[in-house]
């Protein structure tokens, strides 16, 4: 690698104290240090040796446990492409294709603007070194995204999340509300007719749907038998599309691009939890909020959707994605060891109660995790307070 | 009432090259250095004698003009060759050429059972100047002792837990005598017990079993374990107001020599360790000493680092430096200054880490596989990303996240009530070592401890 190592030292020159480009060095050392980790040795007092992983590293591997979800979200565009058009695809391929070519500029759009504008405009005015996290909320952003989203409002909502979400605050580690969500949440209020409704999770292109293609994702399916007042899991079990409990766990079904397949969450579940990046007990009470809740509801049964079984709320919609990897943004979430367990335990109760007793808005994950982003101080608060008076009483014993 | 206390929390760096179990006093040192900076809490250092003044050991040859009670004292007899000044004149070290036989000053002399009978003030005013005092530490703040404090109790850590770390057993081998007197002397300054702390899952020095008047503590665990102030925390912990008072189990010796001998001996057996040391043991030499003498023709590569101290919370001395007070131990690691290419995700299992993220499979080779760690960051300064894993590193209850942040915020009350009052630097080592976001944890702990005493 030295001769790398050459050109990127030669490269480095104009970027140096003094040089023509000094005041763009963050943006190279940000393009160097993805090639080679730095020199740089510890200081001379303090600990000698560091441990080998970093942030870079920390973060890399939410992507590595993001690619299962997206790599399926991608398939499941062009599956959902030939179901509703009614084509007959001649090779997976194909479905793959429409796949690739719905969702990669949508990454590719999410990464220019939120990276490329926000991030480096930021990093040359506020003179700070540019941090991985946008590395995650790039992808995360067109994960939480239906596949018909137009490109300018995925470019609009990028820079949005990163200026308002992440830099007004300070930057990286210092935002309150997950940035994924927030660039969500800006499109959900700001053109609500485009991430919202039936018509917006399958991807047509330029061809028409088959008669009968409702469109309807499985929450709102749910939510109508408010009026038509029938059963939710006969309701689901008539629609056009495959919306049985092994489906919906598979993921075979319309949604936002990364959510549909719990099964592809669970195994980027299985990589955070064992690398210990991602909190179990975020993930753990997410679900189990979301379940209680679920079944106190099936107890109070005044009408159908809560009737509807609790195991259906965990597999429909945004919740688990939401649950693996939006709750547990170590940045957002509770700080605390016990403030996870209650951080958790509420986002996946306010995500049923949002779901079944707020019709206006069907689907309860995202508002659920951004409304205890804003609440997760308030826990760690109490939790450390909880601290310090133990700590006290043990000191007058 | 011994107490047993086991701990879950902690974690243990396994570094190649472990002093074996041989002793040579066959490198001796030409040169000695005391030096102020080894004296946390030292404001105002001053050189007491000038270049060309000879001493003999016991000598005081520094002081702190904000206390100047305690007498800072040259280890060795012989000619003071060299003053070292830094930045601003700053004070950095006073080096002496030894005599080939070291002479000693005489101070009074006691046998064991006359001790018992001597007055705390005597003692006392011979301690502060004969040099023996900078032994005792105060908590909180881990400073050299007032003097004029009485500690609610005294604590003496019976093993050193952290990597490559000397073993009591060999380097403080049949002191038992000046240990117990050293312990005779410390008892008249405290109403409360003398705590011993050994660890319960190792052989434990005769010097701590024999010892009388003392309360002997096992504790079980990885690392901090060894450390003074985890064991404070589990056994008499420290509040606002209170002072407790650590020895390392070398500084009691050494106070129970000056009053069975009559001299200030600044003799110690050290640890030589490393990975880049070729045959690692122990060494017999005096405090200060130049580490040269245990390098030359001895490493097995020339591009290292010397650290007085251990890799956690020692200090890089440079090739000429020279030991520090505290130090039992010397360290020379590999140094790190190089690049490494797609080093942030490429699989490794030769570079340990706490962590488990993608391609960290240290954690497969289990807890025998000896790693050559060297000094290379692994990553740059980032803002604080990653949560619970320093609480995994402290076993305390202290929430190490918030007292740091509390820190970085300068919020006294904070500080205070998170528990600052109990630790002190290399309590939060692992912190810094397994910190994702390369912060300089002991440094921030240090700033918080000067907030929280001078101001």
């Amino acid at each position: 690698m030295k001769f790398l190592r050459d050109i990127v030292d030669k490269a480095k020159v104009p970027f140096e104290e003094g040089g023509k480009l000094e005041r763009y060095h963050h943006l190279f050392a940000t393009v160097e240090t993805l090639l080679f980790v730095p020199n740089e040795t510890t200081q001379l007092k303090g600990v000698q040796v560091r441990d080998k992983n970093d942030m870079k590293r920390f973060m890399g591997t939410v992507i590595i446990a993001l690619i299962p979800a997206l790599l399926f979200g991608m398939y499941n565009v062009g599956y959902q492409y030939y179901e509703a058009t009614g084509l007959v695809a001649s090779s997976s391929w194909d479905l793959w294709w429409i796949g690739i070519q719905r969702v990669i500029p949508i990454v590719i759009v999410s990464y220019l603007f939120g990276l490329l504008i926000a991030e480096f405009a930021f990093s040359i005015i506020r003179k700070h070194p540019i941090s991985e996290g946008y590395l995650i909320s790039g992808l995360l952003i067109p994960m939480v995204m239906p596949p018909t989203m137009p490109l300018w409002q995925v470019a609009v909502a990028s820079v949005f999340a990163v200026v308002l979400a992440k830099e007004a605050f300070g930057g990286s580690g210092m935002n309150v509300l997950n940035v994924a969500l927030v660039a969500r949440a800006f499109l959900y209020f700001a053109y609500p007719s485009d991430i919202s409704g039936d018509q917006v999770w399958v991807y047509l292109g330029d061809q028409m749907a088959v008669d009968g293609f409702s469109g309807a994702t499985p929450l709102a399916l749910a939510a109508s038998t408010l009026e038509s007042g029938q059963n939710v899991v006969q309701t689901l079990a008539a629609s056009t599309t495959d919306y049985s409990f092994a489906n919906l766990f598979y993921g075979f079904v319309p949604g936002s691009i990364g959510e549909t397949s719990v099964l592809m969450i669970l195994i980027g579940a299985a990589i955070l939890i064992f690398t210990g990046v991602g909190s179990w007990k975020v993930i753990l009470s997410v679900f189990g909020g979301a379940y209680l809740m679920a079944l106190l509801l099936n107890l109070v049964g005044v009408n159908e959707y809560m009737l509807m079984p609790p195991e259906y709320h965990l597999v429909i919609g945004g919740l688990a994605f939401g649950a693996v990897f939006m709750a547990t943004d170590p940045v957002t979430s509770s700080q605390t060891e016990t403030g996870k367990w209650i951080y958790g335990f509420l986002i996946g109760v306010l995500t049923i109660i949002i779901r079944v007793l707020n019709p206006a808005y069907p689907e309860g994950i995202m508002l659920a995790i951004l409304f205890m982003n804003v609440f997760a101080p308030l826990v760690d608060y109490y939790v450390v307070a909880a601290n310090k008076k133990r700590r006290l009483k043990r000191a007058t014993v | 009432m011994s107490k047993t206390v086991k701990l879950r929390k902690g974690f243990d760096i396994n570094l190649a090259g472990k002093a074996e179990n041989k002793v040579s006093d066959s490198h001796i040192s030409r040169t000695y250095a005391i030096k102020p900076t080894d004296f946390i809490g030292m404001q105002r250092p001053k050189a007491i004698l000038e270049v060309g003044d000879s001493v003999k050991a016991g000598t005081p040859i520094l002081l702190d003009k904000k206390n100047e009670s305690v007498n800072y004292v040259a280890p060795v007899s012989g000619e003071i060759v060299d003053i070292k000044r830094g930045e601003k004149r700053k004070l950095l070290e006073i080096v002496i050429l030894a005599d080939k036989t070291v002479e000693y000053e005489s101070f009074n002399k006691y046998s064991s059972s006359d001790l018992a009978k001597v007055n705390k003030d005597d003692l006392k005013a011979q301690m502060l100047n004969a040099g023996v005092w900078p032994n005792i530490i105060m908590r909180p703040f881990g400073v050299v002792a007032n003097s004029d404090d009485t500690p609610k109790s005294i604590f003496i850590s019976g093993f050193d837990s952290s990597p490559l770390a000397p073993d009591y057993n060999i380097i403080f081998k049949g002191e038992e005598k000046a240990f117990q007197a050293g312990v005779d002397v410390l008892k008249k300054f405290t109403s409360g017990n003398i705590h011993v702390n050994v660890n319960a899952a190792d052989e434990v020095s005769p010097v701590f079993l024999t010892a009388e008047k003392v309360q002997v503590n096992k504790f079980v665990g990885k690392h901090p374990v060894g450390n003074v102030g985890v064991q404070i925390h589990h056994i008499d912990p420290i509040a606002k107001g209170d002072i407790v008072w650590t020895v390392s189990p070398g500084g009691v010796i050494q106070i129970g020599k000056l009053f069975l001998e009559g001299k200030y001996d600044a003799s110690k057996t050290i640890a030589v360790v490393g990975s880049e040391v070729n045959n690692p043991q122990y060494y017999k030499t005096y405090a200060g000493a130049a580490v040269k003498t245990f390098t030359e023709g001895t490493l097995k590569t020339d591009h290292v680092r010397y650290v007085s101290g251990n890799v956690l919370t020692g200090e890089s001395i440079g090739e000429e430096g020279y030991l520090g007070f505290y130090s039992n131990q010397f360290t020379v690691l590999p140094e790190g200054d190089h690049y490494q290419f797609m080093g942030w995700i490429a699989p490794t299992f030769n570079k340990l880490s706490f962590h488990k993220s993608f391609g960290l499979f240290s954690f497969l080779n289990g807890s025998k596989k000896e790693y050559v760690l060297d000094t290379n960051t692994h990553g740059e300064p980032r803002a604080f990303v990653q949560t619970g894993e320093f609480e995994k590193v402290v076993p305390m209850d202290i929430l190490p996240t918030h007292l740091i942040k509390a820190i970085l915020a300068e919020d006294f009350d904070e500080m205070e009530e998170l528990g600052l009052y109990e630790v002190i630097e290399e309590d939060f080592a692992l912190c810094e070592f397994i910190d994702v976001s390369k912060h300089h944890v002991q440094s921030i702990v240090r700033e918080g401890l000067d907030l929280l005493q001078y101001s």
